[in-house]
Parts: C-alpha cells; structure tokens; sequence
C-alpha cells in the first residue's frame, strides 16, 4: 500500500507529522496528491460514520438511540447532522435500547422508516424486543457493533453479542469494512421492506467501527433510485380502526410464525436480487456468500466480518507459496445461506471455519451452521472449527497460516473447536 | 353533548373485564373524551383481557397491545411517527397499569416524560397485580393483602405523582372513577396540551380488593372523601392545585368495606390515618406555594 504521506511537505518534528496526519484524516482525499483515480474519490472515514451517512442516505426520519460504546460515533453523528438539518427528522434520545427499540417498533407501524445502532449489552438489553419487532412484521433496520458481552468486562470485537440474537427473527448481515456497512444498511432497508422483516447489520468493535478507511460515499440520486420511498400496507387507522397484537388460539400463533418463516426464507433470493441491484447501480456487489480462489483449493477457509480480509491476504501468502488454498466468506447469516454453501463447498475436502465467537457448551456459531447446512451433503467435507480472535484478540495472516497448517494436517475429523491462543 | 359521546362507544361492550371492574369504567370515561382520532397503547395487564381474544375486541380506536415495560416510548414513536407524516393532529394514548407505570415501566415513562414527547398517559392503578392474580405492587397500599403479602403489605404505597412531577412534565393528575366528570375535564385539559401528560387514575377491583362487585364507584369516592386518594393536579412540576376538598372521613369507612384490610389491627388503622394525614398537609402547603 503507498505511504499516503508521499508528496506532503516535509515536516520536522513527529507532532507537525501527527498533526498532519490528523487534517489528513478528516478531510477528503480527493485533495490529496498523487493519489490514484479510484482512493480519489473517496472519503476517509470510520465504519461507524459510514453507516451514519447510510442512514442520511435512506432518507431515514425516525431514528432512536441509546449510547453505548463502540456505537456512541453513528448516536453522535446523527445527532449533530439532526440539529444541522442534515438529517430530517426525528432523533429520540431514549433511555435505554430496550425503549429504543420500541419506539423504533412502535414508529415503524405508522409507516415511517426507521433506524437505531447499539451494541453488545445494549442488543442484549433489547432481546425481547428483537423479537417483537420481528412478530410485529417491522423493517427496523439496526447497526450492531459487535463488542464482547461481560463478565468479564471488555470493549473488543467478538460476535456473540449478535449471534445469540440468531433465533429472535432478524435478517443478520455481516461486515468486513466500512464500505460493506454503509452499502449493507442501504440494502438492509430494500430488503427488509420488501418481505417486513426487521434487519440487523453487524460490524465489528473498532477493527471496524472506528478504523479509518477510503469509503464511496453514492450519491443521493443513486441512493433514491435504488431504494424507494417506504410504502408499507398496515399502519394505524383511525377511519378503519383494528386492534393490533391480540391475545391469539395456538393454531393462529402457528400460522403466524410459519408465514414470517416463509417470508424469511424469500430473504436469500431478495438479497441477492438486492445487490445484483445495487451493482448495478453503484458498482459494487457482495453476495450472500463470497468465495475466494475456490477452484483446486484443497483447504477453505470460511470466515465472516473483518477476520475476511486477513484471511484474504493470507491465502494469497499460501497459494504464492504454492499452498492451494480458497476463502469462502458467509455475509448473510440469517436467513442461513445452506444452499449457497453447499453449492461452494460441495467437493471440498477439507473446511476451517474461524469463528470469533463461542456458544459455550459447544463452540464456534458459524461452524454449527455451516455443519449443519452440510450434513445432507452427498461428499460432505471434512470440517475443522477454530475459535479465534475472541475477546477482540489479533488474528493475524500469520494466525491463519497457521490454521491452515492445522487442519492440513489432520487427517481424522475433529468434533471439538480448536481454541487458538496466540499472545 | 352527553348522546353524542355515548354513541362513540369506543371501549365496545361484551369485553372480559370481571364484574364491576373499575379498570374498564375508567378506560371507557377516557376514551369518550379522547374520541376517535386516536391511537391507544396498551400492555399486558387486564387492558389485554378487555381487548378480547382475536378476532373480536372490544376497542373502537386503533390499539397496539405492545410489551408490559414499554407503553411510553410506544406511544412516543407512535407520536413520532405521525409528527413526521404531519398527522400530529392525532392523539396518542398510552394505557398502562399500576405495576406497568410504578414497577416495571417507570424507567420508560421517566425517559419519555424527560423528552417531552407528545402522549397522554394513564395509568389505571389498581393497586396490585390483578391480571395474574393479585400479587403486591409498589402501588400496593399498606398492610394490604396480596396473594405475595398473604400477612398484609409491609410497605406504604410509592408516591408515583410526585416522581412525575420531579420531571417538570407540563401536567399531571390524579383522578378516579367515582368523579367521572373531574377525570373528563382533565383529559379534555390534557388533551388541549403539547408534551407529556400523566393521569393518575385510581380504579377499584373488586377482585383483588375483595369487594362486592357493585360498589366501585362507592369506593372510588370513599378514596377520595377519606383523603387516601385526593383529587390535584401538578404543572410543570410546580403548580399544584387542589380540584376537591374532601370531605375528611375516617379511614375506616373507605378501608373496612374491604376483605383485603380485614386483618387490619386498630394500631395499623391509626397509622393508615396519620400517613394519610402528613400526606394531606404536605399536599395543601405545595398548593399553597402556587408555582
């Protein structure tokens, strides 16, 4: 990568340089010299403030917040463009992200689009609302910053905050950078919209939420074209009154969930007919499920968020080293992509999942998954499950080299996840 | 006038309240003032009984049977949300209990009440958990039994008015069935105002109160004429004013038509009057600062 200080006058003391560095990063590259066509365009930014301008982007007017950190940079963001006129519409500073939560519910069912971002204890604070919002049939769409739950207590990356959210009925994508976000919550919105679903976008504590990137921020015009105003067909009606959330027969709670079931099964083609759309448009696409140098890989690394663009370097160290290895990265986790992973995975012989996260009781959440999306499989591969990066711990190239080796090297199947304990 | 609210009948006969429910009258009273161009929050609480079960209910206003803890911010994004549609000429209501305003949802209210947001809240306080069977509450009065207090409440009722008004809140009421025309003129006040608003509505329950079921109105106004419930009203956190003087009855003629204080002993009487008392002193001195 070139060093972006190349060209800059030369500066004597080490605090002129941070200073620089300092303006550097808060204005747009674009003015910077000797930079190529394409980091031109862009602008430097943390994951955090990419998803803010995502939700100035939707056009969203009714957004309810609690600060937690990492999340506290999208609250402050949309706050302040809230009193510059930025963003129009409604900031309801809430006492906790459980009432967050049910505004944003409550907002959503009188036909506005609506937002909030927490993270960690926050989303877990919320638990029994995610599930209502999905009953409720709502299209909140939420940012979650994946940060450890305590004890004990801690602010690093770890994805369990969300992942124990599997089962409440939220559409869950997972992101690898600032640009993923940003372009994930534009998504999130056209899909959730379409089958009234809420969505949750997920990106991790300061490995993405406070790194500073290049981001394409689209243009409104763009933004507008591809997601239409709202339009949702139930709202409250005073001139046709009707009583929403009744007591319900056992039979009627059935019917129910089985139709939001069959609605969240139609988010994979949504999703994908969503971002095809998006490229389209934008340029940029991302699948449900991306895979990486799959073709002769006798070994796939399968992550999901950030640790993808380690993983992403580190197979292109090991195939120059002649090492064949693929990378397949999950970004839809629910609904749970089993048919695009059997389809990638399908031949395989050998898979390690890194997970950075733990069900304790039985290990790495992903893996669970993904064995179980594969259990039907005629020539299932043999799956390796590695825990790493718990806690917000570093994984590095080096680290997934090493899981590589690993399971390279063993030759019987292992049922346990394999702790990585690097320092 | 008085047909004419009569035919709204917003709050449907037919409903699952028990017998002489006080809860259902006093829904009822508030709902023919707020009239039809209103959205109504309720949460479980026996707000869901009345509701009836699907397909039926028994509300003529739309109605969103959101979660126990939450019926503020509920209703604040329902005003919301309309706000940003320019529909803010609708009026959003919240319905909540005693223990879904003193106890589980008073962290919410107190959020919603700090933000101001535009939403008329009653709690409908009957002093206990009823809907799951009469266990104690923090509205719960002194040595009154519950089905969790079987030897009487140990601890006095929480002063839920004066923790709304410690949010300068623009207005806060008390109010009870027995004066259905003191409790209209409020909500018609409450409805004339921007911001949040509190009732604090005392409706008997026969039921948990062990009381026959065709004396809550009685009872509602042995409440206020005994000055265990005396009828005021707080604005801005600073103005209070006294809309009855009460008559002063002995606490006995409200408390002994009740089998939930049949136990009580001639010393618990005597302390139920002398709290009731200091409270009606205090009360009277905040009247007469006037803001």
């Amino acid at each position: 990568m070139r060093d972006l200080r190349e060209g800059l006058p030369e500066s004597r003391g080490g605090d002129e340089i941070k200073s620089v560095w300092f303006v550097l990063l808060c204005c747009r590259a674009e003015v910077i010299t000797g930079l190529s066509e394409e980091i031109a365009m862009k602008e430097f930014m943390t994951g955090n403030h990419a998803v803010a301008h995502a939700v100035v982007l939707c056009r969203t007017p009714l957004i309810a917040a609690y600060p937690i950190t990492p999340q506290t940079a999208i609250y402050e963001k949309l706050s302040e463009w809230e009193a510059s006129g930025i963003l129009k519409g409604i900031m309801m500073r809430t006492e906790s992200e459980h009432s967050a939560m049910a505004s944003c519910i409550a907002a959503s069912l009188t036909g506005v689009r609506t937002f909030t971002a927490t993270s960690s204890q926050g989303l877990a604070l919320m638990h029994e609302m995610l599930h209502f919002a999905a009953g409720c049939r709502t299209p909140v769409v939420m940012a979650n910053v994946n940060r450890l739950l305590a004890a004990p207590w801690g602010f690093w990356a770890d994805q369990l905050d969300s992942l124990s959210q599997r089962d409440t009925g939220w559409i869950q994508f997972y992101c690898e950078n600032g640009q993923e976000a940003l372009d994930s919550v534009i998504q999130a919105y056209k899909i959730a919209e379409q089958v009234y679903l809420p969505a949750m976008v997920s990106l991790e504590a300061f490995f993405v939420s406070h790194f500073m990137e290049p981001v394409d921020v689209p243009e409104q015009e763009e933004v507008d074209r591809f997601l239409p105003a709202i339009h949702l067909p139930h709202k409250f009606d005073i001139e046709k009154p009707g009583f929403l959330v009744p007591v319900v027969s056992s039979e009627l709670y059935r019917k129910y969930r089985h139709m939001a079931q069959t609605s969240m099964d139609s988010v994979k083609e949504v999703a994908l007919r969503a971002d095809l759309e998006f490229k389209e448009i934008f340029g940029r696409g991302y699948g449900i499920v991306e895979t990486v140098m799959m073709d002769d890989a006798e070994v796939v690394i399968v992550t999901a968020g950030s640790i993808t663009s380690t993983a992403r370097v580190a197979v292109k160290i090991l195939r120059e080293k002649g090492y064949r290895v693929g990378l397949l990265k999950i970004r839809l986790f629910r609904p749970f992509p089993a048919e695009a992973l059997q389809k990638a995975l399908g031949g395989k012989r050998k898979i390690a999942v890194i997970d950075r996260n733990n069900s304790m009781g039985s290990g790495g959440i992903f893996c669970q998954e993904l064995r179980a999306a594969l259990v039907h499989s005629p020539d299932r591969p043999v799956t390796f499950s590695y825990i790493a990066g718990i806690g917000g711990t570093d994984v590095t190239p080096e680290v997934i080299q090493k899981i590589v080796f690993d399971a390279m090297g063993r030759d019987e199947p292992e049922e346990k996840p394999i702790w990585v304990m690097e320092e | 006038m008085a047909s004419s609210v009569q035919e709204l009948n917003l709050l449907r006969p037919g409903h699952a309240a028990c017998a002489g429910c006080g809860l259902a009258i006093g829904m009822k009273l508030v709902l023919e003032v707020m009239g039809p161009r209103t959205v109504a929050v309720i949460v479980p609480s026996c707000e869901g009984a009345i509701g009836g079960v699907y397909p039926n209910t028994s509300y003529g206003v739309p109605t969103f049977h959101s979660a126990f803890e939450i019926a503020a911010p509920t209703a604040a994004g329902i005003a919301n949300g309309l706000k940003i549609q320019g529909r803010d000429d609708i009026q959003v209501l919240a319905f909540a209990g005693d223990g879904g305003t003193f106890d589980i949802g008073l962290q919410s209210l107190s959020g919603v009440a700090k933000n101001n947001d535009d939403i008329l809240y009653v709690c409908l306080d009957n002093e206990a958990y009823m809907n799951t069977g009469i266990q104690v509450s923090s509205a719960t009065p002194s040595y009154a039994w519950t089905n969790t207090t079987p030897e009487g409440n140990p601890r006095r009722k929480k002063n839920i008015m004066e923790i709304m008004a410690a949010h300068y809140n623009p207005y806060s009421a008390t109010a009870t069935i027995g004066y259905p025309r003191d409790l209209q003129q409020k909500i018609t006040k409450a409805k004339g105002i921007r911001g949040t608003k509190f009732i604090h509505l005392l409706v008997p329950c026969p039921t948990g109160w062990r009381t026959p079921s065709d004396i809550s109105p009685e009872l509602s106004i042995l409440a206020v004429e005994t000055n265990v419930f005396p009828l005021y009203e707080v604005e801005e956190g600073r103005k209070y004013t006294i809309n009855h003087e009460p008559r002063r009855l002995p606490v006995q003629a409200y408390l002994l038509k009740q089998g939930r204080f049949k136990h009580l002993g001639e010393e618990q009487i005597r302390q139920v009057q002398r709290d009731v008392d200091e409270e009606w002193e205090k009360l009277k001195h905040r009247a007469s600062l006037q803001g």
